[in-house]
Order: structure tokens, then sequence, then C-alpha cells
């Protein structure tokens, strides 16, 4: 299927800012974005994420810096000129039309003719498996399917860029993880550039090429899943993508994820604790356990361990060592 | 006794009185009103073979649906036009156009139509004042007309229809229209294919909301019409005060009546009455 032409879809923003008022929603943001990447901009609420796509989108203007497609600014481009498709939140489908009408309205207000309209609808419906519910209203269809049809909606026309601001939101758990996969499985179908707002960090590390996280309207740092979750550059970064551990050393501030420590009874012998302390408590969560433990200083350190290697369980008040490699603790800069 | 008792679900009793009151103060008179247009002032049908014996009822209808008509068109085009620079002006601006909105409503119709003769009276301020600049040489007739029922009409109706109108626009996801501007959708297309569908319902409840109202309206026809547009209403008063012939009288409120009704059916057809009446569509 030629969805995108592939000739478009990178973007460039450059010290792209928003104020309302005094308030400073996007601060400089810089950032290149290649053709045919799954970007997700990842931040807790308020940081801006929804500002910048909606900038993007050309919904919110911008204040100051510029956006630029393939080179070219489109700063001065209104909404409905900008070709970009988008999936909002809660899918603000068109209630009163048919599934069938609502996919093939990009193409119907750019009065193309009904035939090709027909085609590619029946395209797209395939596409997100919805040949079943052409003539259905959107009232009548789950959340989930609601969601394939604003995706099918988005890319009807072919867009060079997909923006999706938090698309799986109103779905629940199980479900999202399903249509975590079929965004994946549709972003590789089509090319398309996907620019992702979640503030979800597992939807950001399984979906992601690459991540932004945003802070206070900010790029706190760009990198790829992996770079991210090994290598976080600041505290923020390591506490909001998986969590993590701080410790404080004479030069400066270390995370540590609470996986990448070994635990065991304390005075086992063999390699020296880095660390000792007392189990304050342990959950237990199936497949792995989640271990706080009391370190002299008055500090906590958690550590996470797969259920099967705690056979001669430790237990809460129990003294333990823990040990780990030099590389799993990441030195910090500090903000 | 015991059987009875569970089949009746407690609530009834405290909706007992009140039934009974709606029942002795609303449904009575209505009843009595068909009751007086089929036996008054001898029983049979003869006070509804007036509607097609006589040229000056059916006059009269023909006068009151063509000015009820008009005046729907008129206030709710006016009432959309103001309902959607409600909704997307600043808050500020919709609190002062609310206020005004709601002013219109604590002022007496009687003092409203009074105010109109003297704007377009033949010695009104309008008339005085194209005169006195040499604009016309004989006064415009606004008023004793059929316009001046019409002006008097739809400025008592606008905020009527505005209300309904307001209500519906306020509810809508304004992320819909977005979506329809980021699909490539022009202003205009994005009105009339997005927009305006959407705002059906409250199109729909402002129109029978006006309508009906106009079709009882008696003030502002006596007043601004100056006695030559007779409508029903005002036709009722007569033939209740003057000529006393309750028979006719009843007929004609019976017939109101049935016109309304008959109007709710024919929309029902179209669409979800509960979705007009605010209530939900799903």
């Amino acid at each position: 299927m030629s969805n995108s032409d592939h000739t478009q879809g990178s973007l460039q923003l450059t010290d792209l800012s928003k104020y309302f008022g005094e308030f400073c929603a996007v601060n400089k943001v810089s950032l290149e974005i290649q053709k045919g990447e799954f970007l997700t901009l990842l931040g807790p609420s308020g940081s801006g994420k929804t500002t910048l796509l909606m900038m993007i989108a050309g919904f919110v203007d911008i204040t100051s810096g510029d956006i630029a497609l393939d080179g070219t600014t489109i700063v001065d481009i209104p909404a409905e000129k900008r070709n970009f498709g988008m999936v909002f939140q809660g899918y603000a489908l068109f209630p009163h039309m048919t599934v069938r009408d609502n996919i093939g309205y990009a193409l119907s207000v750019r009065k193309r003719p009904a035939k090709e309209i027909t085609e590619r609808v029946d395209e797209m419906l395939e596409l997100v498996q919805l040949q079943d519910f052409a003539n259905r209203k959107p009232n009548q269809l789950s959340g989930g399917q609601q969601q394939r049809v604003a995706l099918a909606r988005a890319l009807c026309f072919a867009p060079p860029v997909l923006l999706l601001d938090e698309p799986l939101g109103a779905l629940d758990k199980k479900l999202r993880v399903e249509v975590q996969q079929q965004l994946k499985d549709i972003h590789k179908h089509v090319g398309t550039t996907f620019i992702y707002v979640t503030h979800d960090q597992e939807e950001a590390l399984s979906m992601s090429d690459r991540i932004v996280i945003m802070r206070d309207g900010a790029i706190e740092q760009v990198g790829s899943p992996y770079d991210l979750y090994e290598h976080p550059a600041t505290e923020f970064s390591a506490s909001f993508l998986g969590k993590s551990n701080f410790l404080r050393r004479p030069d400066g501030l270390y995370a540590l994820r609470p996986e990448k420590i070994d635990i065991r009874a304390a005075g086992n012998g063999g390699e020296p604790a880095r660390l000792t302390g007392a189990i304050k408590s342990i959950t237990y969560f199936g497949s792995m356990q989640r271990i706080i433990v009391s370190i002299p200083d008055g500090d906590e350190l958690e550590v996470d361990i797969d259920s099967w290697r705690n056979q001669d369980p430790l237990h809460e008040g129990q003294q333990v060592d823990m040990l780990w490699q030099d590389i799993a603790a990441v030195k910090l800069a500090e903000g | 006794m015991n059987a009875i008792r569970k089949k009746i679900n407690p609530g009834w009793i405290l909706v007992a009185p009140f039934l009974l009151l709606v029942v002795a103060l609303y449904l009575g008179p209505i009843m009595n009103i068909l009751w007086l247009s089929v036996t008054d002032p001898e029983p049979g049908l003869s006070n509804y073979q007036k509607l097609y014996q006589s040229d000056t009822m059916a006059r009269i209808i023909w006068t009151t649906f063509r000015i009820c008509v008009v005046t729907t068109i008129f206030s709710v085009f006016l009432g959309y036009w103001i309902a959607y620079a409600m909704v997307h002006c600043h808050q500020q601006q919709k609190n002062y156009m609310l206020a005004f909105l709601l002013v219109s409503f604590w002022i007496s119709i009687l003092v409203r139509t009074f105010s109109w003769l003297m704007l377009l009276g033949r010695k009104g301020l309008v008339n005085d004042a194209l005169g006195g600049i040499g604009v016309i040489s004989e006064p415009i007739a606004f008023m004793r007309n059929e316009l001046g029922v019409l002006i008097g009409m739809v400025h008592y109706m606008v905020p009527y229809a505005v209300l309904p109108l307001l209500v519906n626009m306020q509810s809508l996801d304004m992320r819909v229209m977005n979506a329809s501007r980021n699909l490539g959708a022009t202003g205009t297309q994005t009105f009339w294919r997005v927009y305006l569908p959407l705002t059906t319902p409250g199109l729909v409840s402002s129109t029978l909301l006006v309508f009906i109202l106009s079709l009882g309206f008696y003030v502002t026809p006596a007043v601004l019409g100056g006695g030559k547009v007779l409508m029903i209403a005002e036709y009722i008063s007569v033939q209740l005060l003057v000529t006393l012939k309750w028979g006719t009288a009843a007929m004609l409120a019976a017939l109101m009546l049935l016109g309304v009704l008959a109007m709710l059916y024919i929309m029902s057809q179209f669409m979800k009455l509960s979705t007009v009446f605010g209530g939900s569509s799903s």
C-alpha cells in the first residue's frame, strides 16, 4: 500500500517557544525528527508535550522559533493546510457520521472522486480491521474500535506526519498493550513519521524509536529507549522513565536501577557487600518481588529480584548484603 | 390486600398529591375545553364546521400560521447567530451578553411592545429622524400592520431561541471541530458538515419553542397590529369576552393544542425528541 510517498516527513524544530501570558509552556525546544521515525514526547502533565504537539499541528500559535517540514518553514501555514494527520485525545470522531464517512472525510473535503474515496476507505478499513463496521456510528463502537477509526481517519489522506495525542489514554490496560502492538505494526506498514504524546513510560519504552523526555516545557533528554533507560542523564530522567535509587557519593549523584542490585543474606562471605541494611518490606508481584531495604544512613533502597531466585526466602527484618557491578551505577548531571 | 401493596411502588405515595394536583388543575381544564368545543352552544361538531364555513376563521388561522412561521425563521436565525457569538467569544463578553439576554426576560412584554410603538410609530423616533434629515417625505408604516407584529414578535422571541442553542453549542466537543480542520476542511466546510449537523437538536428545540410560543401571542399583535392583524389568541379572547361564544373559543383552543401535538409528532419521526429536550441521545 502506498500510504506515504516517503519523500516527505522530516521535521525540524528550532528554538520553539510558547508563552501564555507570563507562563512559559514550551521553552526553546530544538529537535530533529527523522522521516519515518516513531518519536515519543514523554512527560508528566504540564510538561508542555501536548502544547508542543498542538504547535506542530497548527492549533496553537508559536511565540518564537521555527517549525520546518523537510527544511521548509510551515509556521505560517494554517492547520487545515498542513496536511498532518492527527489522532486526538478522546478521538474526536464525528458522532453524526458513519465509520466510512469519518474515515473518508479528509478526501471528501478535498473533493476527490467518489470512487477513489470508496477504494481508499476500503483500504483503510482493512488496515485497521474494521471492514464489518463501516456503516456503524461511533457510539456503536467499543473504545478500541473508535481508536482504530480515529487512526484510519488520520491516515486516510496519506499525511507525511501523524500526530498522536495520548491515543490510548481512554483504554483499559489489557487492551492498551494489544493496541500498542497494532500501532507499531501500522507504523511499520505505512512508513509515516509518528509523533506520539504520552505520560505512560511503558508505552514510550515499548513503541518508540526515540523518546523525548520533557519537563517544565523544555527537553530534559532525548535518546533511544535503551539509551534513556540505561544511561539517564539527570535525576528527573532516571525517576520518570522506570524506577531508580539515588546514591550520593563524594564525587556526585548516581542512579541505580532496582533490578541491577543483587541481594543476599548478610555474612555469607564471597564478594564484599557494597551496602548492608535491614529488609523493611517485601512485596510480591508474581514474576518479581520488590524489596525495600533500610540502609544505615536512614535512606531506603529499592531492590527488584526475580521471584524464582528467592528460593531461600528472605524475610522482613533480616540483615542483607547488597552488591552491584560498577557499570550499574550511572553518574548523573546535577542541575 | 398484601398482594396489592406489594405491586404498588411506595414511591407513588410521595408523588400522588402532586399527580392529583396536576390532574385537577391542568388536565381537568383542558378536558373541559375539549368538552366545551363539542357541547356549546349545542352538542355536536357545529363549532368545527365553522372552520370551513367561515372565511374569517380561515383567514385568521392562515394569518396566525404565516406570522408564526416567519417569526420562527427570523428568531431562530438571529438566535443561532447570537448563541454562536456567545459560545465563541471571551468569557467576559459572554457574561455581558448573557446579562443582556436575561434582562430582556425580566421586562414585561407590554413595556417592550409599547417601546416599539414609540420607536417605530408614525410620529416615532425613527420616522421623525428620517423625516428630519430628509430621507423620507412620508412616514414609513412600520406599525399597525403585519410588519409591526413581526418586528415585535421576533424581538420578543430571540432570547427564547438563543437558550436551547446556547446549551447545545456549549456541550459540543471543540476537538471535533479541530479534527475537521486538521483533516483539511475549510471553516465553511467544517460549519456545514460538522457544526450545523451537531447543532441540529438545538435548532429543532429552538424552532419548536419559538413556534409554539408564537401561536399563543396576544399582546403584541393586538398593540402593534393596531386591530388590523387578527391572530387566533386575540380572536379567542374576543369570542370569550365580547361575543360570548365559548364554544368557538374552545374549538380554536383545541385546534391549537392539536396543532402543537401534530408538530411534536412530525418532529419525533425525524429525531429522538429526548435529545431535543435535553435528554441523552444514547
